[in-house]
């Protein structure tokens, strides 16, 4: 029964989907309040309808109701409680549900927080949201209902695919889907200021918080990604340039490049019509990621559940929503008046190189990510692109960025002289020195650890001198009172261009110094890593809730000291008929131990791996950072007054 | 019950790890050449993943096929060759540089050039774009100027 009313209100809100994307529109063009005002109480009702729909399905998960098929498939009784409600998003149909509740979660939001925009701004931005909804509703509807039932239900479930029966499944999707789906929001507001023929600071400054919610929930979701792959996947890798990591990659770098240009709008009003694409290409790659994750039509390692038969539909939905908007834009761009005038070296320049190398890089990734397809398409020739392509192509876009970033945080808006980047000759030495004392201690390896944390330390004390020159001048003292009491968007700047920082030495780090063993090991052998050891202690065989594990005790000693005890899991998951392997990590500040069993060999012993990966943790620690930095600028009392938010912060909202 | 779940997991075991310890080969140099070839070697018969990071029976049979011609004495690049002419060039996790795939690797410089002309172009249009006053405010301005004028006279 409850299944069948989610199915009614899911049906309902297509209904209301389409009411919110017509009215409101048809209300702004022809000036009736009355119309327009039928946008927000629509955009409520379709967030309470889906979010009711996705409650249905939830309940039908955790109380194990096999006469619905997407249950069956994914889920089985003896599923720990946390995995039945992961599994509502782990595959196709739920996870597409997901999408859309937090589509309409935004929609509502900025129909509850939007009172001080425009009428008709408000009006079309709805509207255009609401058209998103009626789309992603109706593939939901025609192409995968989650609701579906079966005749004769089967006794248990086939259980979900065991790599996804982790922690890591409950939280990566939502932050990553609150990133994906949260430019819509940039989208719908590039789209209606089209429309409107009109783009000023105001526009700027209310688009900004909204990019900065979905960048930073982005950044939070891809981290959660990355770290969960390290951990899971069996050998410590962190990021592999697959076209399912590379389709939330390539989103993350348009909006971060949107971030900086909206700066430019708001603060000069210049570089309008370039920050309205951006805004539309920002959502369209977030649409190109769904397609490659949903469709299949790449080979990729994190693919769960997907069906190129659907992928065609997803294909309509990105061709006529980004086809669409970019026609407007051709359209109707060119009236958008740019006013601010800037000289070469100025901020404005500085930005406009950010945003040249944030959005060519994206496009390189994006090429190469394609390229498979194209090549075997136009000229039949099957080819791979792995990560080696990557590595070179994308690692010279994020050394120039780096090298240019605290230039650009320090220059003076309008015109510049070279003068004012006196401040950072400290800073700059501090990075030389740094990177000759790394490439001496390590001679005869590759270039990546020096350079890594070169710019490591470029970004952080680069960082740090922009903050104490927001200071002003004045004795020690002074400086330091002020600095506390500097603005959250300061700040913010501050610690996410450290956290960039962060995560590129520990990305260097890793990659350059990581340390690797091998070995069958009998119980009691030795196997030693660079300045660690490990003793096989003992093998165990572990019976889990839907799993058996083989487990091995591994001590781990430091020059000798011993550290403690890993213990690495083979495990296998007989009703999905599939192995994972669980690394035994000893987590630390300057590295990780991780350790991997495996089978038993034929010349006796067991198979064990031992990585010493330096620095792992400073990759997402910086990503973390990074998000830190863009909650504290959004907390910046100046955008929650322009915002219309004037009592709680768009992240608020998004986090419900 | 458990001695099923017991006979299941064995029936399904996989080897769980990619390099096993008996492929390690003894000469350290030769390994190290050997490691840094599986991983530009695609395993063709998983969804995205390097010979070295797999876990499946070809990729296995693949690794000691490499090691077996490194022994015999091959370059780096030859045994690419051999793999390739057996697999396909989709076995190559490093596209080659040749043909139609110098679109793939000129694509960096070349969007980098696109793009920076045009921001070359938007920037320096930026610094030379009038002061942004309609000839009706100069004459508002003057107005003014002129208002101060006489008020001080």
């Amino acid at each position: 029964m409850i299944v069948e009313l989610g199915h009614f209100a899911l049906i309902t809100a297509f209904a209301v989907a389409i009411v919110q994307m017509l009215v409101p529109l048809i209300g702004a063009w022809r000036g009736w309040s009355g119309w327009m005002a039928v946008g927000a109480p629509a955009a409520t009702v379709q967030v309470l309808l889906i979010g009711f729909a996705f409650a249905a399905l939830t309940y039908a998960f955790v109380a194990s109701d096999f006469s619905l098929q997407l249950v069956v498939l994914n889920s089985h009784t003896d599923k720990p409680l946390l995995y039945k409600i992961s599994g509502v998003w782990g595959n196709h149909e739920g996870s597409l549900l997901l999408w859309v509740l937090i589509l309409a979660l935004f929609g509502a939001a900025a129909a509850w927080f939007g009172g001080q925009l425009p009428e008709t701004l408000r009006a079309r931005v709805l509207a255009v949201q609401g058209s998103i909804g009626a789309a992603f509703l109706a593939f939901i509807l025609f192409t995968s209902n989650p609701f579906v039932r079966l005749a004769v239900p089967p006794f248990n479930g086939e259980d979900l695919n065991p790599l996804l029966q982790d922690p890591g499944l409950a939280f990566h999707p939502p932050f990553l889907y609150l990133g994906y789906v949260g430019l819509s929001m940039a989208f719908s507001f590039a789209v209606a200021a089209l429309i409107e023929g009109r783009v000023d600071a105001a526009w700027g400054r209310w688009v900004r918080p909204w990019t900065l919610a979905a960048w930073l929930f982005l950044t939070i979701g891809i981290a959660l990604g990355s770290w969960w792959a390290y951990y899971e996947l069996g050998w410590g890798g962190f990021w592999f340039w697959d076209p399912v990591e590379n389709a939330s990659f390539m989103p993350w770098l348009i909006a971060a490049a949107l971030l900086h240009s909206a700066i430019v709008v708001e603060k000069r009003e210049a570089l309008k019509s370039w920050t309205i694409l951006l805004a539309i290409l920002a959502f369209g790659f977030s649409l190109i990621g769904t397609f490659i994750v949903r469709s299949g039509v790449l080979t990729s390692v994190h693919a769960f559940a997907n069906d190129p038969e659907r992928g065609v539909f997803i294909l309509a939905i990105l061709g006529v929503f980004t086809g669409g908007a970019l026609a407007l834009y051709a359209w109707r761009a060119p009236a958008m008046q740019a006013r601010g005038v800037f000289g070469t070296v100025s901020r404005e320049s500085a930005l406009v190189a950010n945003n040249l190398l944030l959005a060519v890089s994206c496009f390189v990734v994006f090429v190469g990510t394609i390229w498979p397809l194209i090549s075997e398409m136009a000229f039949d020739r099957t080819v791979s692109v792995g990560p080696p392509f990557f590595n070179a192509a994308f690692t010279p876009f994020v050394v120039a960025l780096a090298a240019i970033l605290p230039f650009g945080a320090l220059l003076p808006w309008k015109r510049g002289r070279g003068r004012v980047l006196r401040p950072l000759l400290p800073a700059l030495g501090l990075a030389l020195a740094v990177t000759g004392l790394v490439w001496a201690m390590q001679t005869g390896r590759s270039l990546g650890g020096p350079i890594g944390a070169g710019l490591g330390v470029w970004l952080v004390a680069g960082a740090a001198v922009d903050l104490m020159q927001r200071t002003g001048r004045g004795d020690l003292r002074a400086r330091t009172r002020r600095l506390m009491r500097l603005p959250g968007a300061d700040w913010g700047k501050a610690v996410a261009h450290g956290g960039l920082g962060v995560t590129i030495f520990g990305v260097a780090a890793l990659t350059a110094w990581q340390q690797e063993g091998i070995a069958a090991l009998d119980v009691g052998d030795r196997l030693e890593v660079g300045r660690y050891e490990v003793e096989l202690a003992d093998v165990t065989r572990v019976e889990g809730p839907n799993y058996v594990a083989t487990r091995a005790a591994l001590r781990a000693f430091e020059n000798g000291r011993e550290l403690g005890v890993l213990y690495p899991e083979k495990r296998v998951y007989p009703v999905a008929r599939m192995p994972t392997t669980e690394a035994g990590i000893d987590s630390g500040f300057t590295r990780d131990l991780y350790a991997v069993i495996g089978d038993p060999q034929v010349g006796g012993g067991w198979a064990v791996r031992v990585y010493v990966k330096p620095f792992a943790n400073w990759i997402w620690g910086g990503a973390i950072l990074m998000a830190i930095g863009g909650a504290i600028s959004l907390g910046d009392r100046r955008y929650r007054v322009a915002a219309g938010a004037a009592k709680r912060a768009p992240l608020g909202v998004a986090a419900e | 019950m458990r001695a099923l779940v017991f006979a299941l997991a064995v029936l399904f075991a996989t080897p769980a790890l990619a390099v096993l310890p008996d492929e390690v080969l003894e000469d350290p140099v030769l390994e190290a050449r050997a490691r840094a070839l599986s991983a530009e070697l695609r395993c063709p018969v998983c969804r995205n993943e390097s010979i070295d990071a797999s876990n499946a029976d070809l990729s296995r049979e693949l690794r000691l096929l490499v090691r077996e011609r490194l022994v015999a004495g091959d370059t780096d690049a030859e045994v690419m060759s051999y793999l390739v002419d057996r697999y396909g060039e989709y076995i190559l996790l490093d596209p080659s540089r040749g043909g139609t795939n110098l679109l793939l690797w000129g694509a960096p410089l070349g969007l980098l050039l696109i793009g920076g002309a045009v921001a070359g172009v938007a920037v320096t249009r930026r610094q030379s774009a009038p002061e942004a006053l309609s000839p009706e405010e100069e004459a508002q301005l003057t107005d003014l100027m002129e208002e101060e004028e006489d008020k001080r006279s």
